[in-house]
């Protein structure tokens, strides 16, 4: 009897423990291969980076004689110091600092304009009952089957029309058409309990009252990813920008990143395309990183 | 400090559905009136028009004898509970009170004084800061009334506020909205299926029925005199017991048997007989009335009072004893109710006067 009980007791101990070493509910082996996969994952896609970073610290005749160091070398200061401060003649007369610039109000154009423009069309599609409506709501969502690159043709030609060559805006506007991010305020909207909105209705807010005080408020979160995605999108363009710039400072830095690598190899200054690569990463990671921030305060703070 | 008056008010939604078939309703003012009946019966919807939130497909709605059918529901000056109490998730409780006033441009301290005495009568001080996720559901419910309060609008309008609560809290918030709502002398239409609260909350009770008013009347005169089956077996509980001697009364679960069993003499029309468990009598006959032997199926004692579910001539019925029983399954116990406490209902389930 005393027996029977200890081995019952023993029994529920072994239990206890292979429930404790499963306690996250996933074996211990396939958290190890899970962990290798993921390490395995970032080396791959750091890597890249990380050359790109060991290539900035070296000088021209070092990159060009293969091969590459795996380790930094020690032009980085002088390399940085060229491409930020001096060397204004190589690309087109044209210093880092203007290209930067130009970048960041691209990107700030299309992301800040896309999501002003979308809240605004998905408010209306949500909730607002007018002739037609749906017909509008078709209409955006045809253009996401239609891309920049499919209406590029067109789309140059109005912006000739227009005298919008070489100007932000003709580098901004285009970019800001498009159903993506609309469809996912809408999305979001539809999820705003109707109660919520017949509340608001009772405490006197009118159309315009309940946008900014309520359902802005309520979309900071969403409002906060998109930007992060779009800012990046913006960042990133390269065949508008390059169709619709003729003048080096009106260049986006990624556009200026293609110039400076001419066709011969040895004419490239290797070491400053690879600083201005560097260059070019840190906006949108600073970006990332600050919105990230953002992101866990609004996860925290909103929520139904 | 209003009146609310309906007149032949009609809802047909976009679809087709007719929701209300034209209702005629007139509140005193002060008064709480009750909208009570089952799910789907169109009480929301009523209520919504009288909110302003629906339109009004035919008929008119009247607050304080001004016809209200054009006027937003900022400009009817109604206050709404709902019944997921629809608190702004991001704003503070103080927020969530002070925003319709911020919104008709009141000064701050006037704004500031009204939230801060809601909160005093709701026990809300302490919470001001919080946000609503950070709040009980009971303290939710209780920001909800004070966004009402604070406003001090002509009616209170309450659409199953308390459901989303459990029982015990909802027995204590009953009792404080109708303490509230007479303190505060404010006219209110109060939306519920729970026929124990429409019971004890109004002062005028409105039963509905598919679309149309079955009975409006007190609360005590409707249990009282129900004017029909439907009534009769929604109001009460356990539901009175409805005996039929023909099938196909609208809407009432009732037993058909032969009602000439019973030793009942019945007014002329009549096809179905009610009486509710708590007027069958276990002691020896000494009145007219109805007489039977209830052979027991279940006993179901609930504390101070049990219910004995059985049948007598073909029929089910349930019949309330107070405190214990002794009875079991399978004992046939003589039951009779007076004659004064039977209800008589025609082959329509109306009432027929005995
Ligand atoms: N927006 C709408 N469009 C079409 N039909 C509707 C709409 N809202 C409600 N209905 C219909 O109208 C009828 C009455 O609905 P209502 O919400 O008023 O019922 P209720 O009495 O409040 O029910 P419950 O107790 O379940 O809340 C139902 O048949 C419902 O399906
Ligand atoms: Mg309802």
């Amino acid at each position: 009897m005393a027996e029977a009980q200890g081995q019952a007791k023993g029994a529920a101990v072994a239990l206890g423990r292979r429930e404790d070493g499963a306690m996250i509910g996933i074996p211990r082996r396939s958290r190890y291969i899970a962990h290798v996969a993921l390490i395995l994952g970032i080396l791959i896609v750091a890597f890249p980076i990380y050359y790109t970073f060991v290539a900035s610290t070296h000088s021209l005749q070092t990159i060009l004689r293969p091969p590459l160091p795996l380790l930094p070398g020690r032009e980085f200061f002088n390399n940085y110091y060229e491409a930020l401060f001096g060397g204004v003649g190589r690309i087109g007369g044209v210093d880092v600092w203007t290209l930067l610039l130009n970048s960041t109000i691209v990107a700030l154009g299309i992301a800040i304009g896309k999501i002003i423009i979308s809240l605004l069309s998905a408010y209306a599609i949500v909730f607002f009952r007018f002739p037609l409506r749906m017909v509008f709501f078709w209409l955006i969502f045809i253009t996401l089957m239609l891309p920049v690159e499919v209406r590029i043709l067109p789309t140059y030609k109005v912006m000739v029309d227009l005298n919008l060559i070489d100007t932000y805006t003709g580098l901004i506007v285009p970019l800001i058409a498009s159903a993506t991010a609309t469809l996912l305020f809408r999305q979001f909207f539809l999820t705003i309990p109707g109660e919520l909105v017949e509340a608001a209705r009772v405490d006197g807010a009118g159309p315009w009252r309940f946008f900014k005080d309520i359902l802005l408020p309520l979309s900071r979160t969403n409002i906060a990813a998109l930007f992060v995605i779009l800012f990046i999108y913006g960042w990133t363009q390269y065949l508008w920008p390059l169709l619709v710039t003729n003048r080096n400072d009106m260049n986006t830095i990624v556009i200026a990143l293609r110039k400076m690598i001419s066709f011969a190899d040895a004419d490239t200054q290797w070491h400053l395309v690879m600083v201005t690569c560097m260059l070019a990463i840190v906006p949108p990671v600073l970006v990332v990183v600050l919105m990230q921030r953002w992101f866990v305060r609004g996860l925290v703070e909103t929520e139904k | 400090m209003a009146t609310v008056e309906l007149n032949g008010v009609r809802k047909v939604y976009a679809g087709g559905v007719e929701a209300v078939k034209g209702v005629d309703i007139k509140i005193a003012d002060k008064a709480l009136c009750v909208l009570v009946g089952p799910s789907g019966c169109g009480k929301s919807t009523l209520l919504r028009m009288i909110a302003g939130l629906e339109t009004i497909s035919d008929g008119t709605v009247s607050i304080d004898g001004k016809v209200v059918n054009t006027i937003g529901p900022a400009e009817r000056d109604i206050a709404m509970v709902f019944q997921n109490y629809a608190l702004y998730p991001h704003m503070k409780v103080y927020d969530n009170m002070a925003y319709g006033l911020r919104n008709r441009g009141m000064k701050k301290p006037e704004i500031d004084e009204r939230v801060k005495r809601a909160a005093e009568t709701l026990e809300l001080s302490a919470l001001l800061d919080r946000r609503p996720r950070e709040l009980s559901g009971g303290q939710r419910q209780r920001v909800a009334m004070g966004r009402a309060i604070v406003r001090n609008p002509k009616v209170f309008l309450f659409d199953e506020p308390l459901s989303n609560l459990d029982a015990k809290l909802r027995g204590q918030m009953r009792v404080e909205i109708k303490n509230l709502q007479r303190a505060l002398g404010v006219t209110s239409v109060y939306v519920t299926h729970d026929q124990l609260e429409a019971m004890t909350l109004a002062d005028q009770l409105v039963v509905m029925n598919g679309g149309l008013v079955e009975q409006i009347g007190a609360p005590l005169d409707i249990y009282e005199q129900p004017a029909s089956t439907f009534v009769a077996s929604f109001i009460g509980a356990p539901p009175m017991n409805l005996l039929g001697s023909e099938q196909g009364t609208k809407g009432a679960s009732l037993t058909v048997g032969d009602l000439s069993g019973l030793g009942v003499t019945v007014p002329p029309g009549t096809t179905t007989l009610g009486v509710r468990p708590e007027d069958f009598r276990l002691d020896a006959p000494a009145a007219e009335g109805l007489r039977t032997e209830l052979t027991v199926v279940a006993v179901e004692p609930v504390g101070a009072e049990s219910f004995l579910h059985g049948t007598a001539s073909d029929f089910r019925m349930v019949v309330r004893v107070p405190g214990r029983s002794s009875a079991q399954p399978g004992d046939r116990v003589p039951v009779w109710a007076e004659r004064f406490k039977l209800h008589f209902f025609d082959r329509n389930g109306r009432r027929v006067q005995a």
